[in-house]
C-alpha cells in the first residue's frame, strides 16, 4: 500500500520519535545528546516540510485549483514551527532547560494539531485528488529526501 | 470530492473559548462555598435541595461550560468544519448558560417554581443554540477523525439531557402528569454518561495520542464503542417504560466505560513522550476513578436500600467531582496555554517576545492545584460516610477552585499584557 497519506504519516511518526528522545535528554540535562538529537529532529522535519511544500502542495493546488485553502494554512503553520525551531536551538545552545522544555511543550501541541489536520483531512483529500500520480509523487518526495 | 469552502480557517477568536474557561472556576467555587454553608445535610441524599444545587453548579456551571467552549474550539480542527458565526454563538450560549446555571442552583435552594421555570428556560435556550451550531458544523465533517462521530452522539445526548432537565424542572413545580421518578433517573444518566462521558471519549481519541505521543486507539474501539454505548443508553431508557431488564444495558454501559478507561491507561503506559506532566496525572487519576465508578455502579444493585443510598452518593462523588472534573481540569492546562500562545504567535510573531506554554502555565502552581484537588476529593468521599467533615471538604473545594481560577486568570492576564505590548510597539 503506497498511498501518499501512509508515506507522509509514517514520516510524522519518525519525527515524533526524534522529538520525544530529544526532549527527554534535555529534561535530564543531557545536553550533548539533546543538541545532537535536536539537530536530527530538525533536519528530518525540515526535509518533510520540503516534500510537502515543493511536491505535494503544488500538485494538490494544480489538481484541485484550490491555492488559498488548506495548503495555505499548512504553509503558515510550517513557518510558525520553524520559528519555534530557531528559539529551541538557541535555548539548547544556552543549555536553558526551562526555556527549552517550555518551547518543546509548545512545539508538541503546534506540531500535533498540525499533523492531525494533515492526516485526517489534507492527505486523504490528496490521495483522492492525486490518485493517478501517486507513484510519481512519492518518487519525487523520496528523491528530494535522499538528495537533501 | 473537495468540499467547497474548506479553508482550515481554524481558530475562532480567542475570546470565544476563553469566556467559557474563565467563567467555569467560579461555579466550582460556588459549589465549594455551598458545601461550607449547608454542611452535613448535603450528605444525607442526592436529592437534598442543596445537593441538587451543587450538582448543577458543577454540571451546568463547570463541566458543560468548559465542554461547550472546548467543542467550539475543537470542531474546526477535528472535523475540518468551523462553527458558524462563532462570536454570536458564543454570546448566545455563554450568557444564558451562566444565568441558567446560577438560576437553577438558586431555584433548588429557594424551592422556587417561577425561578426554576425561568432558569431552566435559559439553560435550555443556551443548549439549543449550542446544539444547533454544533450540528451545523458536524453535518459538514470533512475529516476522517475518529472523534467526530462520538462528538455527534455526545451532542445528541445533550439534547436528551436538556429536554429531560427541562421537563423535570417544569414538572417539579407544575404538577402535571409526567412520570417524574423515571425521568429523574434517566436525566442524570444522559447527562453524566451520554453528554459528558461520550464527549470525553471522543476527545480522548484525539488528545491522548497527541499530548503524550501514545499509539492511536485501536480502530475496532473507535469504530464501535461510542455507537454501542449510545445504543445501550437508548435501551436503558426503554427499560424504564417497557418490561425489559434494566440491569442488562446498565452492565453493558459499565463494561464499555471500563474498556475505555483500561485502553487509555494502557496507551498512556506505552507513550513515547516519557516526561510526565500535570495533565497526564489528571487523566490517569480520572481513568482510575472511572474504573472505580464502573465497579461500584453494578455493585449498588446488590445492596440493601439504606446502604444503597450512601453508595449512590459515593458513586456520584466518584463520577462527577472525581472522574469528570479531573479529566476536564487536566485538559484546561493544555488548551488554555496553547491557545494563548497560538493566538499571540499568529498575530504578533516577530513584534514581541511571546511567552511559551510553560510561562503561561508553569508546572508548580498546576501541580499545587492538583494536590488541593486530590485532598478535596478524598475528604468529600470520606464525608459521605462521616457528614460532619462536609464543611471542611467544602473549604478544600473552595481553595481548589481559587487555585484553578487563579492559574487560568494568570494565563489570560499574561496574554493580554503581551498583546498590549505588541500593539503599543506598533503604534509607536
Ligand atoms: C436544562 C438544564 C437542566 C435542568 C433544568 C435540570 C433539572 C434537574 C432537576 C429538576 C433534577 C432533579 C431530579 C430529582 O428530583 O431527582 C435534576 C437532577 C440531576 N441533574 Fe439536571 N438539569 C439540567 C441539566 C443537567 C445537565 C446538563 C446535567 C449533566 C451534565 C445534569 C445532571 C443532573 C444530575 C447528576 C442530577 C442528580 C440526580 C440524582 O442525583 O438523582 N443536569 N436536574
Amino acid at each position: 500500500m503506497s498511498r501518499i497519506s501512509q508515506y507522509l504519516t509514517d514520516e510524522h511518526h519518525h519525527c515524533d520519535d526524534l522529538f520525544a528522545q530529544t526532549e527527554e535528554a534535555a529534561s535530564r540535562g543531557g545536553w550533548a545528546e539533546a543538541k545532537d538529537g535536536f539537530g536530527r529532529f530538525r533536519r528530518s522535519t525540515e526535509a518533510h516540510f520540503e516534500m510537502e511544500e515543493k511536491v505535494l502542495f503544488p500538485a494538490f493546488e494544480n489538481a484541485t485549483g484550490i491555492s488559498l485553502g488548506p495548503t495555505q494554512v499548512m504553509r503558515m503553520e510550517h513557518r510558525q514551527m520553524r520559528e519555534v525551531f530557531s528559539q529551541m536551538a538557541a535555548a539548547a545552545q544556552r543549555q536553558d532547560a526551562d526555556e527549552y522544555l517550555g518551547l518543546s511543550e509548545t512545539l508538541l501541541m503546534l506540531m500535533q494539531q498540525h499533523n492531525l489536520k494533515e492526516e485526517q483531512i489534507l492527505y486523504p483529500m490528496a490521495d483522492q485528488a492525486l490518485a493517478g500520480q501517486r507513484e510519481t509523487l512519492i518518487g519525487s518526495m523520496q528523491a528530494l529526501a535522499s538528495g537533501a | 470530492m473537495i468540499p467547497a469552502g474548506l479553508s482550515f480557517e481554524q481558530a475562532p477568536p480567542i475570546s470565544v473559548p476563553f469566556r467559557f474557561f474563565l467563567t467555569a472556576p467560579w461555579f466550582l467555587l460556588a459549589a465549594g462555598l455551598l458545601l461550607v454553608f449547608s454542611g452535613p445535610e448535603m450528605m444525607l441524599s442526592r436529592h437534598m435541595p442543596a445537593t441538587l444545587a451543587a450538582t448543577h453548579l458543577l454540571t451546568l456551571g463547570f463541566t458543560s461550560m468548559v465542554m461547550c467552549g472546548a467543542l467550539m474550539q475543537m470542531l474546526p480542527v477535528v472535523a475540518g468544519s468551523p462553527v458558524p458565526f462563532p462570536r454570536a454563538v458564543a454570546w448566545g450560549v455563554h450568557v444564558p448558560l451562566t444565568l441558567g446555571a446560577a438560576g437553577v442552583a438558586a431555584a433548588f435552594l429557594a424551592d422556587s417554581g417561577p425561578l426554576m421555570h425561568g432558569a431552566a428556560g435559559l439553560a435550555g435556550a443556551a443548549f439549543a443554540v449550542f446544539i444547533a451550531a454544533a450540528a451545523w458544523g458536524l453535518a459538514r465533517v470533512t475529516s476522517h477523525s475518529p472523534s467526530a462521530p462520538a462528538m455527534g452522539l455526545a451532542t445528541a445526548a445533550l439534547l436528551a439531557t436538556a429536554a429531560l432537565g427541562l421537563a423535570l424542572g417544569i414538572a417539579r413545580y407544575g404538577g402535571f402528569a409526567l412520570p417524574y421518578g423515571q425521568l429523574a433517573s434517566l436525566h442524570p444518566l444522559w447527562g453524566l454518561y451520554g453528554w459528558t462521558t461520550l464527549l470525553v471519549i471522543g476527545v480522548a481519541y484525539q488528545v491522548v495520542p497527541m499530548f503524550q505521543l501514545t499509539p492511536n486507539y485501536p480502530p475496532l474501539l473507535t469504530r464501535w464503542l461510542a455507537g454501542t454505548l449510545f445504543l445501550l443508553l437508548v435501551l436503558r431508557t426503554a427499560a424504564e417504560f417497557l418490561p425489559l431488564p434494566d440491569w442488562l444495558p446498565g452492565l453493558g454501559l459499565a463494561a464499555g466505560a471500563a474498556v475505555f478507561a483500561v485502553t487509555t491507561l494502557k496507551l498512556q503506559a506505552r507513550r513515547k513522550r516519557k516526561i510526565g506532566d500535570t495533565t497526564l496525572l489528571f487523566w490517569r487519576i480520572g481513568m482510575g476513578l472511572l474504573l472505580a465508578a464502573c465497579a461500584l455502579w453494578p455493585a449498588i444493585l446488590l445492596l440493601p436500600e439504606e446502604a444503597g443510598e450512601k453508595a449512590r452518593l459515593l458513586l456520584g462523588v466518584i463520577a462527577l467531582p472525581g472522574f469528570i472534573l479531573a479529566v476536564i481540569n487536566g485538559m484546561l492546562y493544555k488548551i488554555v496555554p496553547f491557545l494563548a500562545w497560538f493566538h499571540l504567535q499568529s498575530r504578533y510573531a516577530g513584534q514581541v517576545t511571546i511567552p511559551n506554554m510553560k510561562q503561561f502555565q508553569p508546572d508548580k502552581p498546576a501541580r499545587f492545584q492538583l494536590g488541593l484537588y486530590l485532598a478535596a476529593l478524598a475528604l468529600l468521599a470520606i464525608a459521605v460516610f462521616h457528614p460532619p467533615l462536609a464543611r471542611a471538604a467544602g473549604l478544600l473545594w473552595a481553595a481548589n477552585a481559587l487555585a484553578l481560577g487563579w492559574n487560568l486568570v494568570r494565563a489570560a492576564h499574561l496574554y493580554r499584557r503581551t498583546a498590549h505590548v505588541a500593539l503599543e510597539k506598533k503604534s509607536d
